[in-house]
């Protein structure tokens, strides 16, 4: 899996790319906990677009992620157009507390819409 | 078809691709494919953090197809589930320090027809699922 990652004002942009499972999300947790705490930021876009698998340990890794925004009063949304990616996000209820887009420039303008 | 595997985490791909290639012989559509795919690495990811708790081991995938219908067994010989039952409730973790969201079995329900989970504490787990695959029963 590749992990790319940017930072814009305060928020802490993911993309995934690849397959999300168990194996992969150890070393994504590490980098992205890295980045938003070393840099003090508050928001975080995960963007799943380019995920062509993902099981419940990425489900684990985004409600981890979900908590530490909150933790911080930060916001946290998902971009995606994947099905099968939605599918399983839905299922885990996690769509009933994150917001999902299908491009990275309206999650941030549906955060500044709020 | 019989697959043999040690229960590192970088083999949890390798076991999902086998078993999709092995179920693609049926013809399924994306989403049945997804859906077995997906099942297999809740499996064997259970397999590895909960059976064998990181330690080595090994973890058999076995599968067979009757007509329209896949069936996969996913054993581990490790340190087995003390209440099925709790473990199969969605949201529990056993671990919830390692950030599982315990949607393991779950997702096995759900993107399966059949879940059968067998275990024996200090003997291993066994799960066996099912799918019925209709993108071939459509086509008949």
């Amino acid at each position: 899996m590749r992990l790319s990652t940017n930072i814009v004002k305060d928020y802490l942009i993911v993309a995934f790319e690849g397959e999300l499972d168990h194996h992969t999300t150890e070393e994504a947790r590490m980098k992205i906990d890295s980045l938003y705490y070393d840099n003090n930021l508050s928001n975080m876009i995960l963007d799943l677009r380019k995920l062509n698998f993902m099981d419940s340990s990425g489900i684990g890794l985004i409600m981890g992620r979900y908590r530490n925004c909150k933790e911080r009063q930060g916001d946290i949304s998902i971009v995606n157009t994947n099905p099968s990616v939605e599918r399983i996000l839905r299922m885990s209820g996690l769509l009933k507390i994150i917001n999902m887009y299908s491009n990275i420039e309206e999650a941030i303008d549906g955060k500044r819409g709020e | 078809m019989r697959l043999e595997i040690l229960s590192k985490s970088t083999n949890e791909s390798f076991a999902r691709v086998v078993v999709a290639a092995f179920a693609s012989q049926l013809d399924p559509t994306i989403e049945e494919l997804s859906d077995i795919k997906t099942a297999v690495s809740e499996a064997v990811t259970n397999a590895i953090i909960h059976g064998y708790e990181y330690n080595e081991g090994i973890v058999i995938i076995e599968s067979t197809i009757e007509g329209n219908r896949i069936e996969i067994v996913v054993e581990d010989k490790g340190k087995g589930i003390d209440d099925i039952k709790k473990a199969m409730e969605p949201f529990y973790t056993s671990k919830p320090d390692l950030e599982r969201s315990g949607m393991g079995f779950t997702v096995m329900e759900t993107f399966m027809d059949e879940l059968i989970v067998e275990s024996q504490l200090g003997n291993g787990t066994r799960v066996k699922m099912a799918k019925v695959f209709h993108s071939l029963v459509d086509k008949e």
